[in-house]
């Protein structure tokens, strides 16, 4: 029982890490109708930014705070640079430009700080939590991960819902043709889109990187996991992204903890099959049928 | 008449290939039974996606798949060279079914990610069962020079000869299938399923096809690639294999066969210039081989941008005859904006 518990409340931590990777990637995919492979480099970079920043001032904040301003800035640059003249060709050409961004961060990411494997810190303990002599599983650093992502979501889902800033990317999202002939200035609108996933992806980042170590590489496999949140979820719905992450996370934490560690990712590579047989458009997606 | 074309070709360019090989010092050899080698797991790949119009990010994984069988058959049943690489197309063509029948619904992205979580997952499984694939380690793989060369021979020439003949004859065949019903069935589906299907094709078996087809390819690719490195072992099949066939195929141009020969000669010897670069002039290790990676990425949005039609692409529009007005897609005329270049024809 003890175990039971332990693993399913472990697995909703880091489930938590893939829906926020899962989210930032449903945010571009609503807009643009692209995948952005990138997300794991980008990720990857600004927790090099949050990295220096806290071995030069010593203070774990400021480093937070400077990561989720970089992944801003940076979703913002790369949409308005090299992702925006691929938008309306076909999906191939997105789809390279954002793996070849990805390589481009991890090598710039060696040339800059190197190969080697170093620590990041957590903002909180990360020795479990007891109630008496009950282990729990999870440590304050994980809450502070759930607690964080679900703050950003919810967050996330107020804008969408009562600003004006919402109604602009929902209707972009719904129909971007539209969308401009109402006046919505769409660029604009797409930037903010990627700013946003930047965002997200930083988050995801600066949470994961304490359990992972920090290298070019550190973020390939939770980008593969959140994609595959992501993918469950339905690539259209932020619930779903949730749902999805927060479902991948829990079944991986048991088939982890019961079948062994070894294996996590083939019993993903099954979970993404069993969902996608059933339902080959995600779990939450709200695109029926098919455009031809 | 056109098999016997490529037939034609492919002899004149086996007998180049043969005078330059022995030319060239055992380095280059090797280098050029590497290309060989991506050469082929490419082809596969570009036909899948510029024909079919189905995208797989995770060839490696069935790279993998032949490196390890072609490995195992050698090992334990000491199975001749030739009878060990058809024995690899079998089996990475018979797994390419499983996962295509598995994945015959999924389209764009969802295919897309299925075929990524295939890529990470499959290598685990070599750390998993280390009794049988070697775990870390990996298996070796040594074959001979055939007796009659001599001894003095040198073993990479050999293993260029080798990979050079598997990826002519798979060139050559490739070229006759994209140029065959069943090639002209997959542009059909690419271009539009729903008409392709009213006009009475079966979509979903021409599509596993493609998948079985690209899926073999990378099956004797992995094994061509581990007779030549000599050993199998998880770290040859991360990831960035999988990406930089995907590279390799985009690069040369999509759907061109003459542009996976493109895109696997930067594959292979773009990095290993770099890093000779970037060591000379007095960079560290990290760095210097972090350079080639970042300038990849660099050449890979370039391309994107500035020639989507890739390296083939573009020296098409540069010698070639200018393309006939048939060769637009039927898509054009329905579309808004034109689709782009690379869904223009290329069997080349």
């Amino acid at each position: 029982m003890q175990e039971f518990i332990e693993f399913g409340l472990g697995g909703i931590g880091i489930g938590m890490i893939y829906a926020a990777i899962a989210l930032s990637l449903v945010l571009i995919w609503r807009g643009t109708r692209v995948l952005n492979y990138s997300q794991g480099g980008m990720a990857m970079f600004t927790t090099y930014v949050a990295w220096v920043v806290i071995s030069h001032t010593g203070n774990y904040w400021l480093g937070f705070a400077a990561a989720l301003a970089s992944g801003l800035i940076l979703g913002a640059i790369l949409e308005r640079t090299v992702v925006r003249p691929t938008v309306g060709k076909s999906p191939l050409n997105s789809v390279i430009v954002t793996i070849g961004l990805l390589i481009f961060l991890e090598g710039l990411a060696g040339i800059i700080y190197g190969g080697q494997y170093r620590s990041f810190p957590a903002a909180y303990s990360v020795r479990g939590l007891k109630i008496g002599t009950f282990s729990l599983g999870i440590s304050p650093s994980d809450l502070f991960t759930a607690a964080a992502v679900l703050a950003a979501a919810l967050a996330l889902a107020l804008v969408f819902r009562y600003t004006t800033v919402g109604l602009r990317l929902r209707a972009t999202a719904f129909n971007s043709s539209v969308a401009r002939l109402l006046g919505i200035r769409i660029g604009r609108v797409l930037t903010l889109g990627w700013a946003l996933a930047g965002l997200f992806g930083a988050l995801a980042g600066v949470l994961v990187t304490p359990s992972t170590f920090l290298y070019p590489n550190s973020m390939d496999s939770i980008f593969v996991l959140g994609f595959t949140a992501a993918v469950i979820g339905g690539l259209d719905s932020p619930v779903g992204a949730v749902v999805g992450g927060v479902l991948l996370g829990v079944v991986l934490s048991y088939a982890g903890g019961y079948l062994g560690n070894d294996l996590v990712l083939v019993y993903g590579l099954v979970v993404l099959a069993l969902v996608l047989m059933i339902r080959p458009s995600g779990l939450f997606s709200s695109a029926v049928a098919r455009r031809v | 008449m056109t098999l016997l074309r490529h037939l034609a070709v492919a002899i004149v360019v086996a007998v180049i290939l043969a005078l330059i090989s022995v030319q060239i010092g055992s380095y280059r050899d090797y280098q050029m039974a590497e290309v060989a080698a991506y050469v082929v797991a490419v082809a596969g790949l570009t036909l899948l996606i510029g024909l079919s119009g189905q995208i797989s990010v995770g060839n490696g994984a069935f790279m993998a798949v032949g490196g390890y069988g072609g490995a195992l058959l050698m090992i334990h049943l000491n199975w001749p060279l030739e009878l060990v690489l058809l024995a690899s197309v079998v089996i990475a063509a018979v797994s390419g079914a499983i996962f295509g029948v598995a994945a015959a619904r999924l389209r764009g992205p969802y295919l897309a990610g299925a075929t990524l979580m295939l890529a990470v997952a499959l290598p685990t499984l070599a750390d998993q069962y280390a009794g049988v694939f070697g775990g870390d380690q990996g298996l070796s793989v040594t074959i001979n020079t055939p007796a009659f060369l001599g001894a003095t021979f040198p073993p990479t020439r050999w293993l260029a000869w080798v990979t050079c003949a598997a990826a002519l004859i798979v060139l050559v065949l490739l070229a006759n299938l994209g140029r065959s019903r069943i090639g002209r069935s997959w542009r059909a589906v690419r271009d539009d399923e729903v008409a392709a299907s009213l006009a009475g094709l079966n979509v979903a078996r021409l599509q596993i096809l493609a998948f079985v087809v690209s899926a073999a390819c990378a099956g004797l690719g992995g094994t061509l690639l581990a007779v030549v490195t000599g050993i199998v072992a998880p770290g040859a099949y991360t990831l960035t294999l999988s990406i930089g066939l995907l590279t390799a195929a985009v690069l040369g141009g999509l759907g061109s066969l003459l542009g996976a020969v493109w895109g696997s000669l930067v594959l292979v010897l773009v990095p290993s210039y770099l890093t000779n670069v970037a060591a000379s002039h007095g960079l560290s290790g990290a760095a210097s081989s972090s350079i080639p990676i970042a300038a990849y990425g660099v050449v890979l949005i370039i391309v994107m941008l500035v020639f989507p039609a890739g390296i083939q692409g573009g020296l098409r529009r540069l010698f070639g005859p200018a393309a006939p007005a048939a060769a637009v897609p039927i898509n054009v005329l329905r579309r808004r904006r034109p689709a782009s270049e690379h869904q223009k024809e290329g069997t080349t």
